[in-house]
């Protein structure tokens, strides 16, 4: 065979193999989601969404305080992790200083690979106890911990990977610093941080260890945040280890529920920020 | 105290090496002085000492006197943020800010410092655009992104941005070493004209251009200032035989 002939081989070869280790990769995404719809569905109606869980043997019923109680933990963790994780990250990639950023990226390292149920146990000991009660706060704070190393560190790269002479530029303009973040660094790393904020809350949202003895769960409403409240990681817990036929498909649903509402979420966030630049945009 | 720039005793550091021995420098206001000198001789270093960017760089270190009609840029009371908005700069790469639409770029300077008056600042962006000459080529697509711009406009488009907060210097760091002969005679144009109401400083690797643009060429080497003086006596007839190495292409 002559040299050409070689080198074309091998690269169809190895197009062909990287194209099916991206179906591989892909594969168990699809069989989860098929899984999820096929078995899910059957117990997804408008009931599920605007109804509280009915009592053991009594039929229908829905989760619609859990995917309220999870909306709200979601937003109480992200009103806290998002602006500290985004400050830090901005801090770690900016600061001339190296050992207090250094020590910062550690533990930020650290918390990032602390089990979740650990978390738990910290919001517990700081507010749980305190408190005197399980509270939409506790679980807020628990998730709220889980996200900022994600998004800290996300920031951090993100920050750094905007080039240098960006900044010098917007310095050059007789700029400060801090506006220079704001309008220039910021909104060009904007598109990969908002993918580190959505990849967090994904992570969170189906967090279930760190609510058991924080968020505790909830059968009805929540009406006030220093409350017990409900989410679907602990509803579909619950529903899914009893021992009735009604609860597991209602969990299938759940389960359902959750994973396109983080989808929904990202997509929102997506549209929401797409062109911010643009729709500002003025002709004098 | 005399007008212009004059650069005196200017020492400056990346670190523990030292980029810039002793510079003395006197630049005339309203003319084009050149700085030329092989790769690494602190010519970049000299240009960003003067609107305050080298101490930017993570340890970097200035030492000496910097004055801007007899001002002391470098005075303990001196804020670096206001030196830089009197002191324009274009750098060797364009850059525009990618997330800005082309008035934006050009808006930036003034809109960050807190421009609100909106046919103020239509006024500015379009005197800045044709004062960089790109305001034909732009006017019908300045909310479209700069990054969509060819390399030459792009650069003119950063000429543009620094023109509009009007700075009484502008510092061009080697403006056309990323650009083609046709767009490099065109920023040359360009500059023939701002030096009727500007002081522009330019570092170049090109001596033809310096040779072209401007009245007055200092030759650095190894951190000093070898010779200064009117750019047709220093390539004519240069006073140090390092200079005439140089510029007669026997080194560097």
């Amino acid at each position: 065979m002559s040299r050409v002939a070689v080198r074309r081989a091998t690269n169809a070869t190895m197009n062909i193999l990287a194209a099916l280790a991206a179906l591989v990769v892909i594969l168990p995404l699809v069989l989860i989601l098929g899984f999820l719809i096929f078995r899910g569905s059957t117990a997804l109606n408008v009931a599920f969404f605007v109804h509280l869980p009915t009592p053991v043997g009594e039929p229908g019923g829905g989760m619609a305080n859990a995917i309220a109680g999870s909306l709200t933990l979601i937003g109480l963790a992200a009103a806290g992790g998002v602006p500290l994780g985004i400050l830090g990250g901005v801090y770690l990639a900016q600061s001339r200083d190296r050992r207090l950023p250094w020590l910062c990226r550690f533990l930020a390292d650290v918390l990032n690979g602390v089990p979740s149920i650990v978390i738990g146990i910290f919001a517990y000991t700081l507010i749980v106890l305190p408190m005197r009660r399980f509270s939409a706060l506790a679980g807020g704070v628990a998730l709220g911990v889980i996200m900022l190393p994600i998004i800290l560190r996300t920031t951090e790269e993100l920050v750094r990977m905007v080039p240098a002479s960006l900044q010098e530029a917007a310095l050059a303009l007789g700029l400060p610093q801090w506006k220079v973040v704001l309008h220039v660094v910021l909104p060009t790393a904007r598109a990969g941080i908002i993918t580190g904020v959505m990849v967090a809350v994904a992570r969170i949202a189906g967090e279930t260890a760190p609510l058991l003895f924080t968020a505790f769960g909830n059968r009805f409403w929540h009406r006030r945040l220093d409350e017990p409240i409900a989410a679907l990681p602990l509803q579909i817990f619950s529903y899914a280890i009893s021992p009735f036929d009604d609860w597991h498909r209602q969990a299938w649903a759940g389960a359902l529920v959750l994973i396109s509402l983080v989808l929904v979420m990202s997509l929102l966030a997506r549209l929401a920020t797409k062109g911010l630049y643009n729709r500002r945009r003025t002709y004098g | 105290m005399a007008d212009g720039i004059r650069i005196t005793r200017l020492n400056a550091w990346f670190g523990p090496r030292q980029v810039l021995r002793d510079i003395d420098l006197a630049v005339v206001p309203r003319s084009v002085t050149a700085i030329i000198g092989p790769s690494g001789c602190g010519k970049s270093t000299c240009v960003r000492c003067i609107n305050r960017m080298h101490e930017v760089v993570p340890g970097a270190r200035v030492a000496g006197r910097v004055e801007l009609n007899g001002e002391d840029l470098y005075a303990p009371g001196a804020d670096p943020v206001e030196v830089r908005r009197r002191i324009g700069m274009v750098f060797q790469k364009p850059n525009p800010f990618p997330t800005m639409s082309i008035f934006d770029n050009v808006a930036a300077g003034l809109r960050l410092a807190g421009v609100r008056n909106r046919a103020a600042l239509h006024e500015a962006v379009e005197r800045a655009l044709h004062h960089a000459a790109l305001w034909d080529e732009v006017k019908d697509e300045l909310g479209k992104s700069g990054a969509g711009l060819s390399g030459g406009q792009q650069q003119r488009l950063c000429i543009a941005r620094a023109l509009a907060v009007e700075p009484e210097v502008l510092l061009m760091d080697e403006p056309c070493s990323a650009l083609d002969p046709i767009a490099t005679a065109k920023i040359e144009e360009l500059i023939m004209e701002l030096r009727k109401e500007l002081t522009i400083v330019i570092v170049t690797h090109n001596m033809q251009q310096a040779a072209r643009v401007s009245e007055w060429t200092a030759y650095f080497l190894l951190g000093e200032l070898i010779e200064f003086g009117p750019t047709r006596g220093l390539f004519t007839s240069p006073r140090d035989s390092r200079t005439e190495d140089y510029v007669t292409g026997r080194f560097g």
